[in-house]
């Protein structure tokens, strides 16, 4: 392969780019109105736990514009969508969980009647004591699934006999998506039973198994395709899937297209968040800082039903350790029970709740050495020789962090400007700055093994034009651009030449979520043996034909060369479909050497980790709390990058999602367990003026990938969130100016101004 | 009948219910559905479209979230939507910046964004990078993204600020107008679709309202729509307020502003920045470019709401109204206007026809404060408007007045009359900070709410005393974190 020819590490624009800024790329609800179509929407509780003892739907059902009303009892199949255990019902037949769980569904003729017609319910109820608070759910032991722990060593006597020891307590706040494309679906009926259902989703195999389900016909029946979400962050992995439901529900009654698409608010009030954690340490390490042991506590609030809880909280444990070997380590992971709507996926999947907690204590173990951080950082860094097991027994391989950190520490020029702040904040009684230098270690593959797997669909026309289609789902993340980059790689053709279509399960089946930053790294390596087969063909084709070797067939600039002979690659099909070739192939990847034994907690859960630091500088104004990002350095390991501008693009938009929700975005729920920060006039997520005015991101160079992962690149998708950490603790770093850096006060996530002013009052006076 | 251009097509309307917002519209009825949906509260932006009026010399244009742009409100303006920017297969310049700079990822924002930076290219040239990039944030802050973190639309936005670039919209500006122009001109204002009623007269609003008090006045609607749009209510008549002549008309006098009730917060920044510039600076905080085109400063007194900040500020300057109910005009402090959560002095029928802000005096000092989750685009947790009058010059003079007005702090915009009262006749120094501080936590009750605890409310408006005299002190002193550069 020769580096012109290249289609892989070229930083191309997304492949919908000039549909986007021209408004012509259609999300679910942009599609043309069909003929009969209806509109659903969703009648939820006014009340937060309890059961209801009378519905009356008379006046809803005999609003302007209705059609039908359902309720529980009108359900065909199954009632609860749980994606790996019971608790999600579609529609609450039993006890209501969380306010505004959905209750009842009206269709209407147009989305704003439906709307209209939801109000008009009149419902009674019994209402029950709901337990909202994490702590009480914790100390009740009350839970959506059982505690689980991961042990290496002997923590207990470790604590015991260690000579400094301290205890921590770390609150950590859930996240609303805000995919700026709220939850979307439209289901059509077809002929015997058979249902297209376009939507908004990471899921689109859950979507089809669930509908079919609900609907209690195979899943062959039903096909879902999604072409392109307006975002997703988790939040359309399992929590797009009532609402194609609850539409395809009301196209099987009335024989009508029915769309589903919910209102910002009821979006922000139906469909779960991230979870918020509270961590609990206790820690032991020598006089130089060096790790000894810790005993972590993680609680989860999983909200109303498991859903995904067991996963999330499995992985919050997978990385306190972050990128740090503890010799002797404990850790107890809790799913928490409350009375709110069901907490989800959210880019992360709880990885960032573990690894903040570790960040914090490396802080707290600086402090209390009296050292750098960044030295105590390094200090416990694992390496590749003996301190290298994670708390899950799985060996550190292959580790760029050294390397990251000491490029980042030069660049950034990190230790000038820490001795700078700490002097300028002696003399600034109001504004007090903060730096914080942090790295990121995640692990890459779904931690339940049997998700590690992908399929595509290639199909080459005799024109020589390329179809592509696979598993993968397209939120924003480039996942399409970058697979089309593998297929134009692979048969050395312009990505031009190689369209991009909506992922089918009618085309590709039995598909796992994109999530889990895998995208890329199973459906590109599906695609690339899809290729792969394709080629085989054309080559042994082209072979017997013109009577050369295999090993003389070369693809090269949209050609081919045989032999002596250049063919285009449009006459190479031609001339394959003319010689009876089939020019269609599936392809399918399974990750390798992973597997993990849950009951020990023990194995191999990742195939590698991926791994970048950042520097964050931040200012805060110790009077109002207010605080500000003044600069960042990124640099972040993305192997061979298959489309650097993209992996920026992931690196930079997961860093200000992850400020986001340690800084400004605050989920509130009021003492009923009304969530009051119900729209984007309450719930702030980062605007344009929050991006740092130096804003440095850079991808590792000369990285590398040891495991063989698609063109040796590494999943970016979400480990840069976590890169929003190095923020955190610059902040806690300018709080404890206040006293003078004699106090390291406890810093609850989101650092929100009032958080921060709660910190600073906590110290001041103490110097 | 209304009339006004959709793109380069003339729509003319006679039958259309008075609720009808400009995205539903495009979306449903003109199946335009580049436009999108994100909200549907004008705080994302990812509805903008951008809309042309005559202005003096060719056309302003300005962006609004279509969500909450009432479809009435288009009359006599060229609304412009984001399938209009392209030429054929050739994209506008701002289009070709988003791809070239990969502003978009999952580019459900986009669209928006792209109106935003129309209307951005719309600028004359900043004269320095760091007022471009004030450009760039004041035109966007309203724009929500999840996916970037804003960089690449950053640097997208950077390159063609004060590009003034030859599109199409420049080619046809002077044509466009004339037709926009001919279109009020023919057909004559206080057009009758039934329920949208558009006077352009203070003497035929006077009489519309009077006759009909059930009527909403609309203004730039970023509040009003939210009714329709959030709370489903059914608005069936409303009366436009915002072709008035008289009422966007602004007046100066030898010690006044008179501001007419319909002039844009965007116009008004202008307005006070000559005098008062903290109150600029606050109003490039004040929701976003899109809510600042449309919505006005009459409307932002008139809806009451404890938490507008332009009240807080009004009312430290020592404003007044001059109240219409047909032909009697009657003139109040602004202090006397609010009389509870969301209710005011008006009488039915009854409007605001301008408000009256006194030009600062010698020995005077103003501040105002905004505290908010986020810089751009958030409603107050607190605002404090600091008026104080003094008898001299230097740390020893006395304050002689001093006028203090809250936003955040209570069920409306008010004044704190303890900590007036603490602070007269003292020196601006400690002791009368202590004063201060003591006597604003008598002055107010605060409520926990999604924004702030009434706890915090509290701590805050007793700090930002503390941040005033020290800017007292040292006007020049970096105190807050917009300062640090």
């Amino acid at each position: 392969m020769s580096i012109e020819t290249s289609k892989v590490g070229l930083p191309l624009a997304h492949d919908s780019a000039r549909g986007h800024v021209t408004g012509a790329a259609a999300y679910v609800d942009d599609r043309v109105p069909l003929e009969g179509q209806f509109h659903a929407c969703i009648g939820g509780s006014a009340v937060t736990r309890g059961r209801v003892t009378r519905m009356d739907l008379t006046r809803v059902r005999a609003a302007a514009g209705v059609v039908d009303v359902i309720t529980a009892d009108d359900i065909p199949g199954v009632l609860d969508i749980g994606p790996v255990f019971p608790g999600d019902p579609l529609l609450v037949a039993d006890e209501i969980e969380y306010r505004g769980q959905p209750l009842f569904a009206v269709l209407a003729t147009s989305h704003e009647l439906a709307r209209r017609a939801v109000l008009l319910a009149d419902i009674e109820y019994e209402t029950l004591e709901p337990v909202l608070d994490l702590r009480q759910a914790m100390d009740a032991r009350y839970y959506v699934r059982p505690p689980h722990r991961m042990q290496r060593g002997d923590a207990h006597a470790a604590l015991e006999k260690a000579t400094r020891r301290f205890e921590g307590e770390l609150s950590v706040g859930g996240q609303e998506h805000f995919y700026l494309e709220g939850q979307a679906s439209l289901a059509i009926p077809g002929e015997d039973g058979s249902m297209t259902i376009y939507t908004s989703t990471q899921n689109p195999t859950e979507a089809q198994k669930l509908a079919a389900a609900v609907l209690d016909v195979p899943m062959h029946r039903i096909d879902v395709v999604t072409r392109r979400m307006g975002g997703g962050f988790g939040g359309k992995e399992t929590h797009g899937s009532p609402w194609s439901c609850i539409a395809a529900l009301f196209a099987r009654r009335s024989g009508h297209p029915v769309s589903c698409r919910l209102s910002r608010r009821d979006d922000m009030v139906m469909t779960g968040k991230r979870h918020n954690f509270l961590n609990q340490y206790d820690v032991a390490h020598d006089d130089d800082g060096r790790l000894e042991a810790i005993r972590y506590h993680l609680a989860g609030q999983c909200g109303s039903s498991p859903d995904l809880s067991d996963a999330i909280v499995d992985r919050a444990m997978f990385h306190c350790d972050n990128a740090y070997f503890i010799p002797d380590v404990l850790i107890d992971g809790l799913r928490c029970k409350t009375h709110t709507v069901s907490a989800t996926a959210f880019r992360g999947f709880g990885g960032p709740q573990g690894m903040i907690a570790m960040e914090a204590v490396m802080d707290e173990i600086a402090f209390r050495a009296g050292k750098d951080p960044l030295d105590v950082r390094r200090l416990n860094l694992y390496d590749t020789n003996e301190r290298n097991v994670t708390p899950y027994h799985q060996k550190i391989e292959s580790f760029s962090l050294p390397r990251i950190l000491d490029l980042l520490e030069e660049e950034s020029d990190y230790r000038a400007r820490r001795a700078a702040i700490r002097e300028a904040n002696a003399s600034s009684p109001v504004l007090k700055r903060g730096i914080a230098l942090t790295p990121v270690k995640f692990g890459i593959s779904f931690t339940v093994s049997h998700l590690n797997q992908a399929g595509a669909l290639v199909h080459v026309y005799s024109d020589g034009s390329i179809h592509l289609n696979h598993g993968g789902t397209e939120m924003g993340q480039g996942l399409m651009t970058k697979v089309r980059q593998v297929v134009a790689e692979e048969f050395q053709v312009s990505p031009e030449r190689i369209v991009v279509s909506a992922t089918r399960t009618d085309k590709v089946p039995n598909t796992s979520p994109t999530a889990a930053s895998s995208g890329t790294d199973i459906n590109g390596m599906a695609a690339l043996n899809a290729v792969r087969t394709i080629r085989g063909r054309m080559v042994d084709f082209l072979a017997r034909k013109y009577s050369v070797d295999g090993a003389e067939i070369v693809f090269q600039d949209d050609q081919v060369r045989v032999g002596g002979e250049i063919l285009d690659f449009s006459r190479v099909a031609k001339e394959a479909w003319l010689g009876r070739v089939s020019l269609s192939a599936t392809g399918f990847y399974r990750t390798p050497k992973i597997h993990y034994d849950r009951e020990s907690a023990s194995g191999r859960p990742f195939f590698y980790f991926a791994n970048g630091a950042a520097v964050s500088e931040v200012v805060i104004d110790t009077l109002t709390g207010e605080s500000r990002v003044l600069r960042v350095d990124i640099l972040h390991d993305v192997g061979r990058s298959i489309n650097p501008a993209i992996d920026i693009g992931q690196v930079e938009g997961g860093f200000i999602q992850g400020l986001g929700w340690l800084t400004c975005e605050e989920l509130k729920w009021d003492a009923s367990g009304r969530l009051l920060t119900d729209g984007p006039a309450t719930y702030k997520i980062p605007a344009i003026s929050d991006t740092p005015p130096v804003f440095n991101t850079r991808l590792l160079e000369a990285a590398d990938n040891d495991e063989e992962t698609i063109f040796r690149s590494k999943a970016v998708g979400e480990p840069p969130l976590m890169l929003a950490i190095s923020a955190w603790c610059a902040i806690r770093d300018a709080v404890s100016a206040v006293s003078g850096y004699r106090e390291l006060p406890v810093l609850n996530a989101p650092a929100t101004p009032e958080e921060i002013l709660r910190a600073v009052e906590s110290i001041r006076g103490m110097s | 009948m209304i009339r006004f251009l959709l793109n380069d097509r003339e729509i003319t309307l006679t039958d259309f219910a008075p609720r009808t917002t400009v995205l539903d519209w495009l979306r449903l009825e003109r199946g335009l559905r580049g436009t999108k949906e994100g909200c549907a509260s004008g705080d994302c932006g990812a509805c903008t479209v951008v809309i042309a009026e005559p202005a003096e010399d060719g056309l302003a244009y300005r962006s609004a979230n279509s969500c909450i742009t009432f479809l009435g409100a288009l009359h006599g303006r060229q609304l412009i939507t984001v399938e209009h920017l392209a030429e054929g297969e050739t994209l506008h310049p701002v289009q070709q910046a988003m791809v070239d700079y990969h502003g978009s990822q999952c580019g459900y924002c986009t669209p928006g964004f792209v109106m935003s930076l129309f209307a951005l290219s719309r600028q004359p040239a900043e004269d320095s990078e760091g007022r471009a990039l004030e450009a760039v944030h004041e035109h966007l802050g309203g724009n929500l993204c999840r996916c970037t973190g804003y960089r690449p639309i950053i640097d997208a936005a950077l390159s063609v600020t004060g590009s003034m670039v030859p599109d199409r919209f420049r080619r046809n500006e002077g044509k466009t107008r004339e037709v926009l122009m001919a279109m009020v001109a023919d057909d004559p204002l206080s057009t009758d679709v039934d329920g949208f009623l558009i006077p352009d007269s203070v003497a035929a609003l006077s009489e519309m309202f009077a006759d009909h008090p059930e009527a909403r006045l609309l203004g730039g609607g970023t509040d009003l729509a939210l009714e329709v749009t959030q709370q489903l209510r059914d608005l069936d008549h409303i009366i436009l307020v915002t072709r008035v002549a008289e009422l966007t008309r602004v007046t100066q006098s030898v010690d006044a502003l008179e501001i007419g009730a319909a002039v844009s917060l965007q116009d008004c920044r202008a307005l006070f920045a000559n005098h008062y510039p903290p109150v600029d600076n606050l109003l490039g905080r004040f929701g976003s470019r899109q809510v600042r085109n449309p919505g006005t400063i009459g409307g932002n007194i008139a809806n009451a709401s404890p938490i507008g900040d332009l009240p807080p500020v009004l009312l430290a300057l020592g404003a007044s109204l001059t109240l219409q109910h047909r032909d009697r005009l009657r003139e109040i402090p602004l202090g006397d206007f609010f009389l509870d959560y969301r209710k005011t002095a008006l009488a039915p029928g009854e409007f605001i026809r301008s408000v009256r802000v006194p030009l600062p005096k010698a020995s005077e000092f103003f501040r105002v404060y905004k505290v908010s989750k986020r810089l751009d685009d958030d409603i107050s947790a607190v605002c404090l408007a600091i008026w104080l009058q003094f008898d001299g010059v230097g740390e020893n003079a006395t304050i002689v007045d001093a006028r203090i007005g809250v936003g955040g702090m209570a069920a409306m915009p008010r004044r704190a009359p303890g900590c007036e009262a603490a602070l007269r006749g003292r020196v601006f120094n400690d002791g009368a900070l202590a004063a201060a501080a003591a006597a604003i936590d008598g002055d107010f009750t605060p409520i926990d709410d999604a924004r702030a605890s009434a706890d915090y409310r509290r701590k805050v408006t007793r700090n930002l005393f503390t941040r005033c005299l020290l800017e007292y002190r040292q006007p020049e002193a970096p105190l807050q974190v917009t300062d640090v550069h």
